[in-house]
């Protein structure tokens, strides 16, 4: 008899069966009767009205029996709360019991019965297992605090368990020392604060023992706990490197890569000049390497991490290529990861084989496989300029087979050859215009009319290629809409005599008939320009494009910096934060890695950077597809564009690194490191910028939608207010307010003479203040001021003055000076004044910094009695060069993603939410210097009740 | 950690459930069945997140066995798990299939409640697992016996239990070595690789102390640089242990062996389990002896046939006899009649595989072998080319392709009187093939 047939009773009337079988006197029946209910209950019967029967079999001495009893308990006493006290008797009597099995037995089930009053019980049993003489019980009792803990974290802290936890450390067991730790960890994980992993030398040091004794998966608890440790100095973590490098050689993948996390994390203390630091980096290779010989699995779990690895320290892997070479028989996720790293190690030295190799791959079966295969084919084009030519041939040898999806990939691919080698490669432009019928997808469609549009002057029937793909203009999606709109413009500008009536039927398309605002808007600016200014037009349609980079989907250094402190655990594999992915607080606290030796610096950029990029500069990440905000380059394909992104990532980046310790350090005194105000605006800004006079303020605002530059009208002005009566100054009444016009801040004044005599000699000076504001010229009364005159003066300021912190932030602090006497006055300007003029925020860029900025920077305001809708809103905000990035429509409410920056390169991001019919709206404020979200605030709502 | 485990069967009806943690609830296990098992296309990655719930899985035949958690655990760990997890019930009752399940739920609730508590893999030897899970209950068992299964469980020599006997010592050392080859049409090696596995038998008595030696490049060059008078020595063992040494890329060792030892002297030291188990396995990509070298020549003629010719020529002593030889080469799918022939052995067209299947039983080194056939395609429309999958071989043969040769294994027993000496072993090589592949 085999106990298969325990799954197959299905008739009805059987839980009445299974009751008096469970209350049969014969034992072996009541086993069986158990055991049925038992494979009932894992297919999902519900079987809990059998309780008191069940829990009736408990008392035996048969542990097989006991154990089903207990795994029935375990699944149904939170249902059964009062009958499940029933079994507290002999959990109790079992914990006494002299075999140590039974004893842990009991403990382990106990933990995992949730419910309150066993619970209570629950405590003094633990207590003595916890010091039993037994090993097996005290590694069981270990975890059995942190089953406690999650039911009831007070009872735990109570009963003072978490000490006696603490205590087993020391244990002499290493399993004991194992679970001791893998419990504390994970109760320190839901107290981030708390100091429970007191990690310490000597408890580091205690660890790294047991480590050499315990069972593997001990090991791993141990590596994990040890990741989370911060090494006083250099010498300690290059201790603890030595001692954990021998885990690199044991068979178990998952050791292996915990002590790769420990390692990479560790390694960023230690200087480059070390012998040491190289002797690391050779050791690291090989276990990578073997962990490709796993199971396929595990293969993909190492691969994710593999990736993350060599986007953080190319030199480790850079000779390994050959591994990452697919074999045919490899799981499809185990080839498009193997991919992803080979694209990335390809270099000038290895770029035949990779090149031979992707070759072989586009004829592979599987479509997102040869797909990524041929893509990669073109990256590498890019990336190694000597294999330029040798790609581009492959991929013509590609299209001529005909597969469609291998075509369109390729046609896609090729256009971004075109925009990094310009005029080398457009001899192929004829073979690419031969499948321009076979192509269907949108991506490959648009790649097709852009390159149609930007070689239109050499392809002879241009005009008829794009009149073709216009007949069905409005099925197209929008991407090969505004491509097509923008090759026409193109097309026309390079030939304008035979195309202007395809220029205007498309400018109908888009503006008349077309639903989509930025398509129409995109319309709308292309036929004004081309109405006032052809010359203009060509000037910003036909500009010079950026260059694009050459390294593809990097993760954001940031977050990989995070992902390498999470090797070999699931945020590792999804390449996400864990807060992406885990509920609740547990296990989201952001990790960072140790901050890098002084010395090391110096070395470090010529070697990390990828091959090819010059030293120091940060690549750029190619932005993700569908990207609505084109801007007016036609750069909206998703090239990688190293232009407009670039500038800002490394702007950001530099207001990262000063923001260190808050505001204060950011206004260092040199003015060169804070980036916002030598910025040099990027490419697309300065042409729309040369153009905005001539156009007119009517299209101002279109401009600002799409360009984020060229703001004509100034920011919203606050009526002047008396800074200094007359009663404080010997008769001298100081009124004024602060004004911002296209990108220079004055302070307007209005000076009254209430005294009996003439002033004469005036002049001002400020004080040191939180943005550095300085008067850029003195102050020019021009005839003295008889009594009873008044004078204006606009007083032109900068923002490169000596930086000092003021409370309130925005607090001014003046010193006129007349023939009279000096006085002294402060004022507080409203922020908006700082706001400038580029701070509009690239979309992805927006939302990486968004998720990047922590929560608790996060601000949130009520605006209240605030009538607007959105497009007021925005347009409003946008005069005071608060730019909109995005806006979105949930559950009836419109929220407005916005950036802006302040003069001294402060990134302030805020999403407003405008609900409708209700007066108020909600703000949120995200920036990495919280002290100015207050500022903002009110600056917004001055913004906008004005 | 390890929120739940689910065992399933090729229906998705399950077999196994066992869940460790409260965020885990019912519907995580038919959130699995309906997204992964029952879902139409390929399976795209053995991680799978539903609503925020994270599911491993790995597959035996057409068993599937999933774990689930909310958490950020460590993936590598639990795909380990999942592997040993899959040992220890080999190791009980045989084959993974749904009948020997069934037949063993009780005795899988008993081991998954053993060997994952709360989430956290314990001790999942098997060797320590059978003292006392055993499906017969162990009340019998006397105080002594009972602590010294809990010392052996959570001990620092998990693996082996004391007071063992034999009345023969005796090891037998098993150098397993594939060979892995991917080769472009020109004869270029593409990459080469060997992995092999070091398996050990051991039928010692006692906790006896071994150390094993190799032919490992650094260890020898080591010792090359000792003092003079132990020059005489050392040419003696190199006499011993042939001409070369091998250079190992990598290794990994079972759990037995001191690992911070190897590190700081490269000496391989342990306490062995009793009976069979893998001591180490390693990896080598330098000077490995390719034993066989395919040589395709594929030709379209016309539309409608293919004439492909192929050539294997082993490479060893001529001394040496490989077996089990099988070459498989890849057909396309519209192939409507195949004419073969071959010089050696057997080939025959199987059309449900879409190959030709060419089997040798032996042959020697230095010899070499020819087949050719006709294949008469179907005219297809179908405008996409065939892939032309690579030729594939498998073989076996009696030395190892790396080039390894086992030096020592030397075995300790203080305690009891027997000693090295009086140890009989056992030393045999075998070389498979692994993934031995030439493009056509």
């Amino acid at each position: 008899m085999t106990d298969s047939k325990y799954f197959t009773t299905t008739k009805k009337g059987e839980i009445f069966e299974l009751k008096a079988e469970l209350n049969s006197d014969k034992k072996e029946k009541k086993k069986e009767a158990v055991k049925k209910v038992i494979a009932s209950m894992t297919v999902g019967k519900d079987v809990s009205a059998l309780f008191p029967d069940v829990v009736n079999c408990m008392q035996t001495d048969n542990l097989e029996l006991k154990k089903l009893v207990y795994l029935y308990l375990m699944n149904y006493a939170k249902s059964q709360p009062d009958m499940a006290i029933m079994a507290v008797n002999t959990f109790v009597k079992d914990c006494e019991d002299p075999n140590p099995l039974i004893r842990a037995l009991a403990v382990r089930t106990m933990g995992c019965i949730r419910v309150d009053k066993i619970t209570e019980y629950l405590c003094e049993p633990l207590r003595k297992c916890l010091k039993d003489e037994d090993p097996y019980v005290r590694k069981t009792a270990a975890v059995c605090v942190a089953k406690l803990h999650d039911i009831n974290a007070q009872l735990v802290e109570d009963q003072g368990f978490l000490d006696t936890l603490k205590d087993l450390i020391s244990d002499s067991n290493p399993m004991v020392v194992a679970n001791a730790v893998a419990a504390l960890s994970e109760i320190a994980e839901s107290h981030p604060s708390s100091n429970l992993l007191d990690l310490n030398p000597q408890s580091i040091n205690k660890l790294l023992t047991a480590l050499n004794e315990c069972t593997e998966w001990g090991q791993i608890f141990i590596l994990d706990c040890l990741a989370n440790y911060m090494p006083k100095d250099d010498r300690e973590a290059q201790s603890i490197c030595e001692r954990v490098t021998p885990r690199l050689s044991h068979a178990n993948s998952a050791v292996v890569l915990s002590a790769v996390k420990v390692l990479m994390k560790f390694m960023e203390m230690l200087s480059k000049d070390l012998d040491y630091y190289g002797t690391l980096l050779k050791k690291l290779a090989p276990p990578l390497v073997t962990l490709l010989s796993a199971e396929p699995e595990l293969q993909y779990v190492a691969l994710r991490n593999i990736n993350l690895i060599v986007q953080k320290r190319p030199e480790i892997l850079k000779h390994e290529m050959k591994v990452f070479f697919v074999k045919y028989n490899d799981p499809i996720y185990v080839k498009l990861e193997k991919l992803d790293i080979m694209i990335r190690l390809a270099s000038q030295a290895n770029i035949a084989q990779v090149l031979a190799e992707l070759k072989e791959y586009a004829t592979e079966v599987d479509v997102d496989f040869v797909r990524k295969a041929v893509r990669a084919i073109g990256r590498c084009a890019i990336k190694v300029e000597q294999s330029a030519e040798r790609c581009v041939s492959t991929l013509l040898d590609l299209i001529q087979t005909k597969v469609n999806y291998v075509v369109q990939e390729a046609i896609v691919v090729i256009k971004d050859i075109f925009r990094k080698y310009p005029n080398k490669y457009e001899s192929v432009i004829a073979t690419l215009c031969e499948n321009l019928d076979s192509l269907d997808e949108p991506e490959a469609r648009a790649a097709m009319i852009w390159i149609v549009g930007e070689y239109a002057e050499r392809i002879d029937n241009a005009d008829e290629l794009l009149e073709s793909f216009l007949e069905g203009f409005h099925d197209e999606s929008t991407q090969v809409q505004l491509q097509l709109l923008t090759a026409i413009v193109k097309l026309f500008l390079k030939k304008p005599t035979e195309t202007q009536e395809l220029v205007q039927q498309v400018l109908s398309l888009a503006t008349q008939d077309s639903d989509n605002p930025d398509l129409r808007d995109r319309g709308y600016i292309y036929w004004r320009l081309l109405s006032t200014d052809p010359v203009a037009a060509k000037e910003v349609v036909l500009a010079e494009k950026p260059l694009i980079s050459e390294e593809t989907d990097l993760i954001e250094p940031t977050l990989l910096d995070e992902l390498i402190c999470y090797i070999g655990t699931l945020a590792s594999v999804y390449h996400k934060p864990p807060s992406a992915f885990v509920e609740g607080g547990r296990g989201v606290v952001h990790k960072s890695l140790p901050p890098r030796t002084a010395s090391s610096e110096s070395a470090e950029s010529p070697e990390t950077a990828p091959t090819g990029a010059p030293p120091g500069e940060q690549p750029d990440v190619i932005p993700a597809q569908g990207d609505l905000l084109g801007d007016l380059l036609n750069l909206d394909l998703g090239p990688p564009v190293s232009g407009p992104p670039l500038a800002t990532s490394s702007v950001q980046m530099g207001a990262v690194d000063l923001l260190g310790g808050g505001l204060d350090s950011l206004m260092g005194d040199e003015p060169e490191g804070i980036g916002g105000t030598n910025f040099v605006a990027p490419p697309t800004a300065a042409v729309p910028a040369n153009l905005g006079a001539p156009i007119g303020s009517g299209l101002s605002d279109l401009f600002d939608l799409t360009s984020g530059v060229g703001t004509l009208s100034g920011s919203y002005v606050a009526p002047k207010a008396v800074w200094l009566p007359a009663m404080k100054a010997k008769g001298l009444e100081i009124s004024g307010t602060f004004t911002r016009q296209v990108g220079s801040i004055s302070m307007d004044l209005q000076l009254t003479n209430k005294a009996l005599q003439v002033m004469t000699d005036f002049a001002i000076q400020f004080n040191r203040n939180s943005f550095g504001l300085a008067p850029a010229a003195p102050l020019q009364v021009h005839a003295p001021l008889s009594p009873n005159q008044t004078v204006e003066i606009s007083l032109p300021l900068s923002t490169v003055g000596s930086v000092m912190k003021m409370e309130p932030l925005n607090n001014l602090q003046v010193a006129v000076k007349n023939n009279i006497d000096v006085f002294y006055f402060s004022t507080l300007y409203p922020l908006h004044i700082l706001f400038v003029e580029d701070g509009k925020m690239d979309r992805q860029m927006f939302l990486a910094t968004w998720k990047d900025i922590p929560n608790e920077n996060e601000a949130q305001f009520q605006i209240r009695d605030c009538p607007l809708n959105a497009e007021a809103a925005s347009s409003k905000l946008q005069s005071s060069n608060i730019f909109t990035v995005a806006k979105r429509n949930v559950e009836g409410q419109d929220m407005l993603y916005q950036s802006l920056k302040l003069t001294n390169g402060i990134w302030v991001l805020a999403e407003l939410r405008i609900q409708p019919g209700n007066p108020s709206c909600t703000l949120s404020l995200k920036c990495r210097a919280p002290e100015v979200s207050q500022h903002v605030y009110q600056a917004y709502e001055t913004i906008l009740k004005n | 950690m390890i929120g739940g485990l689910f065992i399933y069967n090729h229906k998705g009806e399950v077999l196994i459930s066992r869940v460790y943690r409260d965020d885990i609830g019912r519907n995580a296990v038919d959130a699995f069945r309906v997204n992964v098992i029952h879902a139409r296309q390929q399976v795209r990655s053995p991680v799978t997140n539903i609503a925020r719930t994270s599911f491993f899985h790995v597959k035996r035949s057409n068993i599937w066995l999933a774990a689930v958690t909310k958490q950020n655990v460590n993936a590598a760990m639990v795909f380990e798990f999942l592997y040993k997890m899959c040992d220890v019930m080999a190791a009980y009752f045989g084959k993974i299939s749904e009948e020997n399940i069934k037949n063993n739920f009780v005795l899988i609730y008993e081991l998954l409640d053993e060997i994952l508590d709360f989430g956290y893999p314990q001790n999942s030897e098997t060797g320590a697992l059978k003292t006392f899970i055993t499906q017969q209950g162990i009340k019998s068992q006397t105080k002594e016996e009972q602590s010294q299964i809990t010392s052996q469980v959570t001990g620092q020599i998990g693996w082996r239990r004391e007071g063992i006997k034999y009345r023969r010592n005796e090891l037998f050392l098993d150098v397993l070595e594939s060979v892995n080859l991917l080769m472009s049409p020109q004869g270029q090696v593409l990459s080469a690789h060997v992995s092999g596995r070091v398996v050990m038998k051991s039928y010692l008595s006692g906790m006896p102390e071994c150390k094993f030696g190799m032919n490992d490049k650094i260890v020898i060059e080591k010792q090359g640089k000792g003092t003079a008078d132990e020059t005489s020595k050392r040419c003696l063992r190199q006499e011993s242990c042939g001409k070369q040494s091998i250079a190992i890329d990598d290794c990994t060792f079972h759990q037995c062996v001191r690992l911070s030892k190897f590190d700081s002297e490269r000496s391989i030291s342990f306490i062995p389990p009793d009976g069979e188990f893998e001591l180490m396995r390693y990896r080598t990509t330098k000077d490995i002896i390719l034993p066989f070298r395919v040589i395709p020549l594929v030709r379209e003629v016309g539309r409608t046939k293919l004439e492909v010719k192929v050539v294997i020529k082993s490479n060893f002593k001529p001394s040496l006899l490989a077996q089990k030889i099988e070459v498989r080469i890849p057909t396309p799918l519209n192939t409507s009649g195949v004419q073969v022939i071959c010089m050696k052995g057997k080939a025959k067209y199987k059309a449900s595989e879409n190959a030709i299947v060419w089997k040798i039983k032996r042959m020697a080194g230095m010899k070499e072998s020819q087949i050719s056939a006709e294949i008469e395609l179907l005219p297809t429309n179908d405008k996409k080319k065939w892939a032309r999958p690579p030729i594939s071989m498998n073989f076996e043969v009696p030395f190892a392709p790396s080039g390894l040769k086992v030096r020592y294994l030397k075995v300790f027993e203080p305690k009891l009187n027997y000693s090295d000496h009086d140890v009989i072993k056992w030393v045999r090589y075998i070389g498979r093939s692994g993934i031995y592949e030439t493009r056509c």
